[in-house]
């Protein structure tokens, strides 16, 4: 038999450029904007100029008029479309009816009210202007806890609380915690609404073949088998007569983990005109209805010994949910309380949660969704205590961290955290900075005048979501692997990767268990008709879920490699490795491409065993997976401007095994700067009237290249025991851990004037008020 | 309940800025047809002919008449950079001009970028230094990383940062594109 050149260098762990990347440098990949389909027509939405207005009649004849108009759709005629969906559960939960087109009354600025469907998007966005509603505007209340004190307009006129939940959450014994604390330090603090930003706005193009009744979605999402089963079901459509297809996805960071008003549209406008039918949403609209993220108002209490141990947290806190929910609205708040004690040995807790209607845009998943509030919370709350007791920061959360001999560790929130060393990564990144050396040059720094801060955190985030009992719609992921007829290796995975990089980890995990090269595999993935039901790529679960099911779908694989190994080899006792099967006693070996063959053609088959090569496995996970690190922050807030410049980031972070480093690298960079962006530059303000005033780009301050540090980022490995990976996730550590070390070290520079605690974004102009007002803003 | 402001009812969302500062009054379609303009230019060294209306934006020009999908749009408001390409050899924000203004001049885009399978210097140092993600910003960054080159063959991290502030990345915080743009500078020096 032949040998063929055997490949012995293993790719998981290596810093390797990405698979995925030569079509995205070259301008070749296709994003839904760059379908193009014969007959194709465009639609442009009419949305509400109110934050809330009866609508008393709308005219549509000019529009429908304008020659090169196919159609107009309001309200009253998408009544036989459902819902736009809630899937998150809580005790007395009060979900408003969501249409995909307000009918008589809108709820935000941006609430859909019509559609254009034109054959040029320049006549659709014409048409709209023909377009007549007669409101009659409401009054509004945009800011949450005002939206809960008496007499505040009523969002949805049924609940004139404004109240859409309350949630209850205890662990311990708080009441005889705080009774016998020795200190109890209290902040409010807030998670300011921010506005997600992928790059690439949403987008939905829709074609129905009515002969076959079946209606294909091409629509930037992270989750398209999950959208084919609530949009089927929006429609009245069967579900396997609907194809979700995720073309390229030009970021996400949560805003496209859900299903929106726009998707059930299109699919609804093309089956009404037979033609297919694009959307693009424009900036504006992306803004205005795409859901924001965070809004939080949070009352900490925490109950400490004078020495510094912590006895019990308790939290108030209130969630701006806006004036609807959509897929996840409700739940996000509780992964804030699920993840409130953060690293620490907190055996008393309390959290109680409002949820509160608002007329803005609902907020849900945003990058972290939940945890980098949580975490900036407690973040903060150690640094307040540490202040109150003139200890140091580091020194009170080495003091209070969970030992590296307690996992797994049940928290007083119900979780076990899998694995970790906490003291590891804060003592690492102590030593990247020179602590005491910095300490001592920030004393020097400020007897001269200077405003120079150092700011710590150390952060936990649950993620790889999830066990499924723990999550709405199933918390496993899927994977298939095929080796097909010429040996050639075919990954399909039902999570949705957009630019995480699984095209290209996926492949090193399935290159080296069949030790093929990296360029014999690809990775396919987000088209419903093609690859197996699946989850999608959300919470850090890409790789922590999807991976693990790659991984024993190869296992699985691998036994059938075996088998047929034998089979040819006329022996029982086989090895695969380097891309063939080798008999342990004669070392004589036959190829997987000669093995796939056999497979295919079946002249003859192992006993018991079928032909073809291919494995599916449905990989569900036993618990979370909790990553884990420690930022620190160097930074210098200049009197003369108020403006914060960052001297130095450095971020140890632990998310287990590393697949490919240069890919972490990556994440922990682009989530460090979200954060970068919440602590310093990012808020989504509406008026009193309801009005979006940070409506574009223009006004809403999203990072540029000049506006960040350099980021020295480093690793310790705690390998998790959740998956046969040892993978954590990373893609939202960064965003959890940023906030709160920048926030800490701008206070730290300040804390000689007074000052204890600043909220979110820390503009130039807050923080001169502060400097110049002597530690009153 | 709160007065009525006058002039509230119909007061509309503006949609796309420039879009739409230029929509308003031609909304007669025959004469919008009959307004329309012939332009010639050269994209990516191919002569292009076309009528179009004088309002349509480069961008839509590029993407929806001559086929070249590589440049993205990202704000329509010349903010995020994702649409720029080259006109006559200098990085331009394509939603920011009209498509008649381009009329007898030379416009590369990302596409024209890589000759004869041969990727360049700049696309190369990007896949190798994981200067993207989701690749949303990339044709963009790409050329305006180039031009910034072109400039400036040894910038300094401070230069890029600042050569590249006109561009918006949401996924990669940045780094590795100075990465990336360092080392195509060093292999264009070396
Ligand atoms: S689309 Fe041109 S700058 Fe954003
Ligand atoms: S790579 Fe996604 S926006 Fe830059």
């Amino acid at each position: 038999m032949a040998t063929t050149i055997t490949k012995t260098e293993t790719l998981v762990g290596k810093r390797i450029r990405r698979q995925e990347d030569p079509r995205l440098i070259t301008g070749t990949a296709t994003y839904v904007d760059d379908i193009k389909m014969p007959g194709m027509h465009h639609a442009c939405i009419l949305r509400s100029p109110h934050g809330a207005a009866k609508i008393r009649s709308i005219d549509i004849k000019p529009a429908q008029d304008l020659p090169g108009v196919a159609a107009v759709f309001t309200g009253k005629d998408v009544e036989g479309v459902g819902p736009v969906p809630c899937g998150a559960s809580l005790p007395g939960l009060r979900v408003p009816p969501h249409a995909i087109l307000a009918k008589d009354r809108v709820y935000f600025i941006g609430h859909p009210v019509a559609v254009v469907v034109a054959t040029d998007r320049y006549i659709a966005a014409d048409a709209l202007d023909l377009i007549e509603v007669d409101y009659e505007p409401l009054p509004t209340v945009t800011d949450p806890e005002k939206a809960l004190a008496a007499g505040a307009p009523a969002v949805h006129p049924e609940w004139p609380d404004n109240t859409a939940f309350l949630y209850h959450q205890e662990g311990g014994d708080p009441e005889t915690a705080f009774k016998e604390a020795e200190v109890v330090v209290k902040q409010r603090i807030t998670s300011q609404r921010l506005i997600p930003t992928a790059m690439e706005t949403r987008g939905v193009v829709a074609e129905y073949r009515s002969a076959e009744k079946s209606l294909t979605l091409y629509s930037s999402t992270q989750i398209p088998h999950l959208l084919r089963t609530l949009v089927s079901q929006m429609l009245g459509l069967a579900e396997n007569h609907l194809r979700v297809i995720t073309p390229e996805v030009g970021g996400g960071f949560g805003s496209k983990l859900n299903v929106y008003a726009e998707e059930a549209l299109m699919g609804f406008v093309a089956m009404k005109i037979g033609k297919p039918v694009k959307w693009i949403e424009s900036r504006r609209e992306n803004f205005q209805c795409t859901i924001h993220g965070r809004g939080h108002v949070d009352y900490y209490e925490v109950a400490a010994k004078r020495d510094g141990t912590v006895l019990g947290l308790r939290l108030k806190l209130i969630q701006d949910l806006g004036a609807y929910h959509q897929l996840l609205t409700p739940a996000i708040p509780t992964l804030s309380v699920l993840m409130m004690p953060g690293l620490y040995k907190f055996r008393n807790v309390t959290a109680d949660i409002v949820g509160v209607f608002t007329n803005c845009v609902p907020t849900d998943a945003y990058r972290g969704a939940g945890r980098p509030e949580a975490t900036h919370g407690i973040e903060r709350m150690m640094d307040l205590l540490a202040a109150e007791l003139k200890m140091d920061p580091a020194e009170l959360r080495l003091k209070n961290f969970i030992g590296k001999d307690e996992f797994p560790y049940a928290t007083a929130t119900g979780l076990s955290y899998d694995s970790g060393n906490y003291a590891e990564p804060l003592k690492k990144a102590l030593d990247l900075v020179d602590y005491h050396k910095l300490r001592q040059e920030q004393k020097q720094a400020k007897a001269s005048g200077r405003l120079l801060g150092v700011g710590i955190s150390t952060y936990g985030e649950i993620c790889a979501f999830g066990p499924s009992p723990a999550t709405p719609a199933g918390g496993w992921e899927s994977a298939t692997v095929k080796i097909e007829p010429s040996g050639k290796v075919t990954v399909m995975t039902g999570a949705s990767p957009h630019g995480q990089g699984e095209e290209t980890t996926f492949a090193q995990i399935a290159a080296d268990e069949l030790g093929v090269p990296i360029d014999d595999v690809i990775v396919v993935h987000g088209d419903t008709a093609v690859v197996q039901y699946g989850i999608g790529t959300f919470g850090s679960r890409g790789t922590a879920v999807g991976g693990p099911a790659v991984y024993y779908a190869l296992q699985e694989l691998k036994k059938k490699i075996r088998k047929f190994g034998e089979m040819l080899l006329e022996t029982t006792d086989v090895t695969v490795s380097g891309g063939q099967c080798v008999d342990n006693r004669t070392g004589k070996s036959v190829s997987l491409a000669q093995i796939a063959g056999a497979s295919y053609r079946a002249m003859k088959l192992p006993p018991n065993t079928e032909p073809g090569m291919v494995a599916t496995y449905f990989w569900e996970p036993p618990n979370f997976a909790f990553p884990f690190g420690a930022h620190i922050v160097v930074s210098e807030v200049d009197r003369e401007t108020g403006h914060v410049e960052i001297k130095r980031y450095v971020a140890v972070d632990d998310c287990g095994n590393i697949i490919n480093p240069l890919l972490v690298d990556g994440q922990v960079h682009g989530g460090v700067v979200q954060g970068l962006g919440q602590a310093l530059y990012e808020q989504a303000v509406y008026d009193d009237d309801g009005q979006l005033i940070t409506g574009e780009l223009m006004d809403y301050a999203i990072p540029k290249a000049s506006m960040v540090p350099w980021i020295e980022s480093s690793h310790t490995i705690t390998p998790s025991p959740v998956n046969p990976l040892g993978v954590k996730g990373v893609g939202e550590a960064g965003t959890i851990g940023c906030s709160p070390a920048v926030v800490n070290s701008v206070v730290d520079a300040l804390s000689h004037l007074g000052v204890k605690h600043i909220d979110m974004p820390m503009t130039p102009e807050k923080l001169w008020n502060l400097v110049h007002q002597g530690g009153q803003a | 309940m709160r007065p009525e402001t006058p002039g509230m009812a119909s007061r509309r969302p503006s949609r796309h800025l420039i879009f739409n500062a230029f929509c308003h009054n031609i909304i007669d379609r025959q004469k919008a047809d009959s307004m329309k303009r012939k332009i010639n230019l050269t994209i990516n060294g191919k002569s292009f002919t076309d009528e179009v209306e004088p309002r349509m934006l480069l961008i839509h020009y590029l993407r929806e008449v001559a086929g070249f999908t590589g440049p993205h749009i990202g704000c329509e408001t010349s903010i995020c950079g994702a649409c720029t390409v080259a006109l006559d050899g200098k990085a331009v924000k394509s939603c920011t001009m009209f498509a008649v203004q381009a009329d007898g001049r030379e416009v590369t885009t990302i596409e024209g970028l890589a000759t004869n399978g041969q990727l360049h210097p700049v696309q190369e140092a990007f896949w190798n230094e994981h200067a993207l993600q989701c690749g949303f910003c990339t044709p963009g960054m790409i050329m305006t990383s180039k031009q910034l080159l072109e400039r400036n063959p040894h910038p300094t991290e401070e230069e890029i940062r600042h050569g590249i502030e006109g561009n918006l990345c949401r996924c990669t915080g940045y780094q590795h594109i100075v990465n990336a743009v360092k080392a195509a500078a060093a292999k264009a020096g070396a």
